[in-house]
């Protein structure tokens, strides 16, 4: 391989030597690396060091908006557009609304924390270096990887090979980009 | 205080006391391995089609069509050939329309709630419990959108501008319906795929490797490139998690606001304040009746009794039969407020349902609501899972006449005598009804056909091996 590599992926085979070689790589201070799981590790956020996700956030906003999208729809419809009197009921109260905007509040909230979530995550990508690894498949189902980007600052070849070998990783390999 | 007493010398039998081992149920027996999970899910969907599908597929296209034929004849005749007439211009389809509806809020109890509150045995049903939600949504809002008689014009239930210049009114509960049933669907949908998507990685590159392309290419698109990164799962925990408690009010608004469509009257027999508890529970109750019927044929047929042990029967079991009881309950409390309330015409109603012309129903619903749950005290009963699924079918019928006495009885005896009526559902309602037993069971057969039934990747994450500590997770959490 003569261009730089994506980086180097090593194998790990159960979940407390994955845990344990990512926290090496964290206090080794890597930035860009990742681990692949089949599944979510509980506790692995903390051993990569990753900070609270934000989709938290992204459905606030969400929630707010739907909120005040359906209480604002049924005033204007109904008190500004075509004002009429139904039942000898006012043209606009919360009240008869907010069934109406409590749903419209859960549906943008729904929206809002899946696009968030793929947006965070730069999903849909149906190419990246890492799922050419030929044995990305097992990565799916029943081992763990680590990889370490080549464009990560503190990476180098022989020394980050060497990392992933302290920590137990196997069959370490360099990533085509 | 406690400190004070630790700190005292403690009576020599009390040192030698020793608390109770308590140990978790397992959530998957035999300690299965990561992968035993991943070849056992994904080799239903990648081994022959059974015969035994093929013959279940055929017959519920046949009996769909039931449903086809009887809508086309709707639709080409008018919303007369149904057999409402004056007083009861609600009948089956508002029934049929409340009882699918029931159905899928166990769906989302267990993907929702039961995340919400840790039940980690949740995760071996909770795929096929929110597709039967997806599926029961799909017959559900076949009969209204039906019954607004010209179809075609079904679009004016929503907010969208049309040339009268006039909008939908927001003071009936049943526009309230329309978004809350819409939207109770699509977070559905979304929270499904949102779950799906790992699995469908996992089947994306099993085909890629048997040299499948097309359904490497289909299952791919579908997967959107997920790739297993944990600064993925970081965030996708996290969506998933909001989805849960955001599914949580969805689920007992819904029901809520279906029974608002009649609390919200002024009619005998509808207009009590009980109804939403009372529904939402009612929904729970023949939700799991409906997964019991559906999961437990699913695990004889693909030997699934690792996943789906006896302590996951158990649990649906005692949701049965405790929300059966709520619902009993709330049977009982009527007729006391009826009595209390001192209503002349809400004590009739509720007479008149219990010992008037419908009261064959009436004790068809008490017997399959009440009395069928409480076996479920037993434990005999539990472990019979033939028992189990004859019970559950009880429970299923019984909560149809559930909808059929509420509706069907405060409509036909309502306040003007000369107008009271009795009312039998005609041949075209009969047809559309059961056809609908068909299109849920096709979509239900194509799902565990083509999409993996249980979700692999939770199922890894509750065994022992998937802890980070070696394997205490089981006793330690």
């Amino acid at each position: 391989m003569s261009a730089q590599p994506y980086g180097l992926i090593a194998t790990f085979d159960d979940v407390p030597s994955l845990y344990h070689a990512a926290e090496s790589v964290r206090d080794a201070g890597y930035r860009n690396w990742d681990c692949i799981t089949p599944f979510p590790v509980h506790g692995l956020d903390k051993a990569m060091g990753l900070r609270r996700s934000i989709v938290p956030r992204i459905s606030l906003a969400g929630g707010i908006t739907g909120f005040l999208t359906g209480m604002s729809l049924i005033w204007w419809t109904g008190a500004v557009d075509y004002k009429l009197i139904v039942g000898g009921k006012p043209y606009f109260s919360p009240m008869f609304a907010f069934p109406v905007a409590y749903e419209l509040t859960i549906l943008f909230t729904a929206f809002a924390t899946i696009i968030g979530m793929f947006v965070l995550n730069g999903l849909p990508m149906h190419y990246h270096p890492v799922l050419k690894y030929d044995q990305i498949r097992r990565g799916m189902d029943d081992t763990f990887f680590i990889v370490i980007e080549a464009r990560d600052p503190r990476f180098n070849l022989e020394n980050t090979k060497a990392l992933l070998a302290r920590a137990g990783g196997k069959a370490i390999t360099e990533l085509e980009a | 205080m406690a400190h004070a007493e630790h700190s005292s010398p403690a009576h020599p039998l009390l040192q030698e006391v020793r608390p109770a081992e308590l140990p978790r149920a397992v959530l998957v027996e035999n300690n299965r391995s990561f992968n035993w999970i991943t070849e056992k899910i994904c080799g239903i969907i990648e081994g022959k089609t059974p015969t035994w599908w093929w013959i279940c597929f055929v017959l519920a296209c046949f009996v769909a069509s039931f449903t086809v034929a009887g809508i086309t004849y709707l639709v080409a005749t008018g919303v007369g050939v149904w057999g409402h007439a004056n007083p009861v211009n609600w009948a089956w389809d508002i029934v049929n329309f409340v009882f699918w509806i029931g159905i899928g809020h166990a769906g989302t109890l267990i993907s929702a709630i039961l995340c919400l509150l840790r039940q980690k045995w949740r995760t071996s049903i909770n795929r096929a419990a929110e597709a039967m939600t997806i599926f029961a949504v799909v017959c559900a809002a076949i009969f209204p959108v039906f019954h607004v008689g010209r179809v075609w014009f079904a679009w004016y239930l929503f907010p969208i501008p049309n040339s009268n210049a006039i909008w939908q009114n927001f003071r009936s509960p049943l526009e309230w319906d329309v978004f809350a049933v819409s939207t109770y669907g699509t977070v559905s949908v979304l929270f499904w795929y949102v779950g799906l998507i790992p699995d469908l990685a996992v089947l994306r590159d099993r085909f890629f490797a048997a040299g499948n392309r097309l359904r490497a290419t289909l299952y791919g698109l579908f997967a959107l490139g997920w790739r297993g990164s944990n600064r993925h799962w970081s965030n996708y925990e996290m969506a998933y998690l909001i989805l849960a408690g955001i599914s949580t009010p969805l689920v007992l608004s819904v029901h809520t606001i279906v029974s608002f469509d009649f609390a919200v009257s002024l009619l005998p027999g509808w207009h009590t304040t009980i109804f939403p508890p009372y529904f939402v529970a009612g929904a729970i109750f023949s939700g799991f009746g409906m997964v019991l019927t559906l999961m437990l044929p699913l695990r004889a047929v693909y030997k699934l009794e690792d996943l789906i042990t006896q302590y996951h029967i158990d649990c649906m079991c005692k949701i049965t039969l405790a929300t059966g009881t709520i619902v009993g309950y709330a049977y009982g409390m009527e007729f006391f407020i009826a009595w209390y309330g001192a209503n002349p015409y809400e004590g009739f109603a509720f007479v008149n349902r219990a010992f008037g012309h419908y009261a064959w129903a009436y004790w068809i619903m008490i017997s399959c609501n009440v009395i069928t749950p409480q076996f479920f005290w037993f434990k005999a009963v539990r472990e019979n899972t033939a028992l189990v699924w004859v019970l559950s079918i009880f429970v299923n019928v019984g909560m149809w006449f559930e909808r059929f006495v509420i509706i069907v009885t405060s409509l036909a005896r309502d306040f003007l005598p000369s107008s009271w009526g009795y009312y039998s559902p005609s041949i075209v309602e009969i047809f559309t009804f059961f056809g609908t037993f068909g299109v849920f069971s096709v979509l239900f057969l194509l799902f565990i056909r083509f999409l993996p039934v249980m979700p692999m990747a939770e199922l890894k994450a509750v065994t022992p091996q998937a802890d980070v500590h070696g394997g205490h997770g089981n006793a330690k959490h």
